[in-house]
């Protein structure tokens, strides 16, 4: 036990640390202000269904896009050492598309024609994200200048799909997936995160993408001179941030009932970045541990929904979500770890040394 | 304490998390000495000089700098009190003049007096007889003289010791003699020059005392004069050199196959010129030549590791395209490149994962071998090569130079090539696994693989290879085997007389 105190607190559990004592510092910071924070009721929503409610169902329904966003992003992050800041715009290009072909049927909306919907998204999310990747792995501009073109068109290339509608679908099927699936009480968009972190989990058990992605972000020198075709590695990882981006932009659409190309995940690129980064994750690639990330996702969210609680303005929330960031930061930051393991091994030495005074 | 000490280093006592790097060592120097700081990789060296300048902290030990104790808590401490690095990686700016780099972070106030640092620059620049101008981009300067300016701009900061940390490695012999006359001189100005390196002949060409550590504790101090170069290999790896004299003498091995392996006509990539070369199955061979000639890019060639141009090349008989390093390796080509740290190790990786790296490539991103399996590999060649690692879990970067050049050897070792191309696999390592590796080679020869062998010690090569392909400035200007494999004749080929 004390060995793996001692283990966590000298960064032991490696880049879990940070976001663990992240979500742990907030889960107590709301108990200790309210301790009902974290009461989970059973409630009837408006279609009868008997599903949970309270804070923690929102929070981890509410952050369900970005630790979606987060895992690809992870992804990007390890092979291409950058981000993509396109993937809001993506995301309602894809939600646009999604309801795009919803609508063709002329209003009757039924399970495959909300597959072939899905499909066509992820079709078109991937080909926005291989342009990305190719700009990246083949002609080698950093992700950020890369990506920055489709983060500014992409919104307009979605006012287009629609003709600058913002048409709305309604339906059973779309609204299980944006709600509750009857007779399940958990919300769905819960549902398609855990889905997702299995298919990523599986993708990494049964294929060697973590060993070849780790390798050609932390030595592509190296990685090349081994065999491993690092523009294919890094081309596959924005295409695989595509899927995400297509689940994403779908799970935002089935929510709303409506696509607004204009506030459909807006921002979230910046979120999801910091996502990763609360993650542990080293933005200038290499090492990663989507785990992390998603964990990232969840401390911004209830980090937000803290705020709201407190009844802080939603103009005023960005300010105070921007400081407790700026000390997550700095506490992640090497320099800072490296005081703490310091401190950590001389403090748990000492009691060592106490102990065995105490037997002789 | 006798008048002419310049530092005293004294019980110095450093610990890591379970090792003890250091161990009650003492150090000396005096002034206008070139004291040459000698051990196997892990003996502590690198440790002892992080303390003189304030990169690690001791835990126990006193230093003192012309008799007065100090204690040095940065490196910017360590340069106030006088005592300046050169590294092996030079860590100027090469986008900067050589006077900005001289000057640059030493001026005070925001304005610089470009002219005038010039001026001075210049000054020193000529004093030291440093082939630079100082308003030179520092990037189109050889690295010999980049060296010479980190020197300069020491020395302009009236360090009284200056260390220099391999400072020939990347060097060629003349570049090697200019950086000698250089010390020599600064030497005669009372600078104490600590030298650590791997090249036993330039210590003895220009070092006056040696002290040698091991196993992060001292075996002694010497003058140079007093101590034989056997002795001193001795007592760096603290055995006799039997196995040495064993390697030297026994013939050059025999060859069991005549099946020629690796054949290759008018090859040529975008850094070597085209060229012809084959290897027989249980052959070993070598590239020899200056640094620059194109050893190491005609192997570069070979494996498709640069943009292949053109030419014919056969495998075991049959036309091949080798144009990306994977088709090498499908081919049965392995390449442990020239720099370890650059194109070698994946350093946060564990030892495990570096090891079963170039298999898994082989195998496919949809065949991934399995956890137990990697750990059955990576226990197997670690216990195989002597791999020092506190488990296979560990990052591969912590580990000394010696072991990640083991981990990658293991790690094409374990793809079971044909053909093995060592690019240099004993730069910077120390002797006993130098030992090691050459011992290695010859075992694997034995097996029936083919081995080229590139070392910029010609001794090394003359030990192993059976035929050495001699290259100068870019081409293949001779072939020697059999009697003319010695070291005369290997110079001379190379410096150009008839092969």
């Amino acid at each position: 036990m004390k060995k793996n105190v001692k283990r966590f607190f000298s960064g032991g559990l490696g880049q879990l640390t940070i976001p663990i004592i992240a979500i742990l510092l907030l889960v107590i910071f709301n108990l200790i202000r309210d301790p009902s924070f974290f009461s989970i009721g059973i409630a009837h929503n408006s279609d009868g269904n008997m599903v949970l409610a309270g804070n923690l169902i929102s929070i981890i329904n509410g952050a369900s896009e970005l630790a979606i966003l987060a895992m690809g992003m992870t992804l990007v992050t390890a092979a291409c050492g950058g981000q993509d800041i396109s993937v809001g715009a993506a995301a309602a290009i894809a939600g646009s598309v999604f309801v795009k072909v919803l609508k063709s049927s002329g209003g009757n909306i039924h399970g495959g024609l909300v597959v072939a919907a899905f499909v066509a998204a992820c079709i078109v999310a991937m080909l926005f994200a291989s342009f990305n990747g190719t700009l990246v792995a083949v002609f080698k501009i950093q992700p950020m200048i890369a990506t920055l073109i489709l983060y500014t068109c992409g919104r307009s290339i979605a006012y287009w799909i629609n003709g600058g509608a913002t048409p709305t679908v309604s339906s059973p099927v779309i609204n299980a997936i944006g709600s509750f699936i009857p007779g399940i009480p958990i919300p769905t968009p819960v549902l398609i995160v855990v889905l997702m972190a299995i298919l990523f989990r599986l993708l990494f058990h049964f294929t060697s993408l973590e060993l070849f992605t780790q390798s050609v972000g932390i030595n592509g020198s190296a990685a090349r001179l081994n065999g491993i075709n690092s523009t294919f590695i890094k081309l596959l990882s924005f295409v695989i941030l595509g899927v995400c981006v297509a689940v994403a932009g779908s799970i935002g659409v089935s929510r709303l009932g409506l696509i607004n190309h204009e506030t459909l995940l807006l921002d979230v690129e910046m979120d999801t970045i910091l996502a990763v980064a609360i993650g542990g994750n080293s933005l200038g690639g290499g090492k990663f541990k989507i785990g992390g990330s998603i964990i990232g996702a969840y401390v911004i969210q209830m980090l937000t929904i803290t705020l709201y609680a407190m009844k802080v303005s939603s103009t005023d929330v960005k300010a105070y979500k921007a400081i407790v960031i700026i000390l997550l930061v700095v506490i992640g930051s090497p320099v800072v770890k490296a005081k703490f393991s310091k401190f950590a091994s001389k403090v748990f030495n000492k009691e060592k040394k106490a102990v065995v005074k105490g037997a002789e | 304490m006798q008048e002419d000490t310049l530092l005293q280093m004294r019980h110095i006592d450093k610990r890591f998390p379970g090792v003890r790097a250091l161990n009650d060592v003492d150090f000396t120097l005096r002034k206008g000495e070139i004291h040459a700081l000698m051990g196997e990789n892990g003996a502590g060296k690198s440790t002892l000089i992080k303390i003189l300048t304030g990169v690690y902290q001791m835990d126990g030990g006193e230093i003192s700098v012309e008799g007065e104790k100090v204690s040095i808590r940065s490196p910017q401490d360590a340069q106030n009190k006088g005592i300046s690095t050169v590294y092996q990686e030079i860590t100027l700016c090469p986008n900067l003049t050589v006077s900005e780099n001289m000057f640059i972070g030493r001026g005070k106030g925001a304005w610089v007096k470009h002219k005038a640092l010039e001026k001075r620059a210049d000054e020193i620049l000529t004093k030291l007889g440093i082939p630079a101008r100082s308003s030179q981009q520092l990037g189109s300067c050889s690295l010999a003289v980049q060296q010479m300016v980190a020197i300069a701009r020491a020395v302009d900061m009236n360090c009284k010791v200056l260390i220099l940390d391999e400072p020939t490695s990347s060097l060629d012999d003349k570049e090697v003699n200019m950086l000698f006359a250089l010390m020599r001189d600064l030497k005669s100005r009372g600078v104490g020059i600590i030298f650590v390196t791997h090249f036993l002949e330039q210590v003895y060409e220009v070092s006056d005392r040696i002290t040698v550590l091991r196993n992060g504790e001292l075996v002694g101090e010497y003058l140079t004069k007093d101590l034989p170069q056997v002795d001193l290999v001795a007592k760096m790896i603290g055995k006799e050199l039997d196995e040495l004299s064993d390697l030297s003498e026994g013939d050059v091995h025999e060859e069991n196959y005549n099946e020629v392996l690796y054949e290759a006509e008018n090859l040529s990539s975008s850094d070597a010129k085209p060229f012809d070369f084959s290897i027989r199955r249980g052959e070993v061979n070598g590239f020899t030549g200056l640094l620059g000639s194109g050893r190491s890019e005609s192997v570069r060639a070979i494996f498709g590791a640069d943009k292949v141009n053109g030419g014919n090349v056969k495998v075991k008989g049959q036309n091949v395209k080798i144009t990306h390093p994977i088709d090498a390796m499908k081919h049965g080509i392995g390449y442990l490149a020239e720099d370890r740290k650059r194109d070698g190790i994946i350093a946060e990786l564990s030892v495990r994962e570096n090891i079963i790296l170039a298999l898994q490539v082989m195998n496919g991103i949809f065949k991934p071998i399995s956890r137990s399996e990697q750990e059955a590999f990576a226990d197997e060649y670690i216990k195989a090569l002597n791999i020092k690692t506190a488990s296979r879990e560990t990052p591969v970067g912590s580990l000394s130079g010696g072991n990640q050049q083991k981990v990658i050897l293991a790690r094409w070792l374990l793809t079971h090539p044909d053909y093995l191309i060592l690019d240099e696999p004993t730069r910077g390592i120390d002797v006993g696994t130098k030992l090691e590796i050459q011992k290695l080679v010859l075992k694997l020869a034995e097996e029936g693989v083919s081995v080229t062998f590139i070392s910029s010690e010609v001794e090394e090569m003359l030990r192993t290879c059976s035929r050495l392909i001699v290259m100068r400035d870019r081409h293949v200007v001779g072939e020697l085997k059999g009697k003319d494999l010695n070291q005369a004749q290997v110079m001379k080929t190379i410096a150009g007389g008839e092969a």
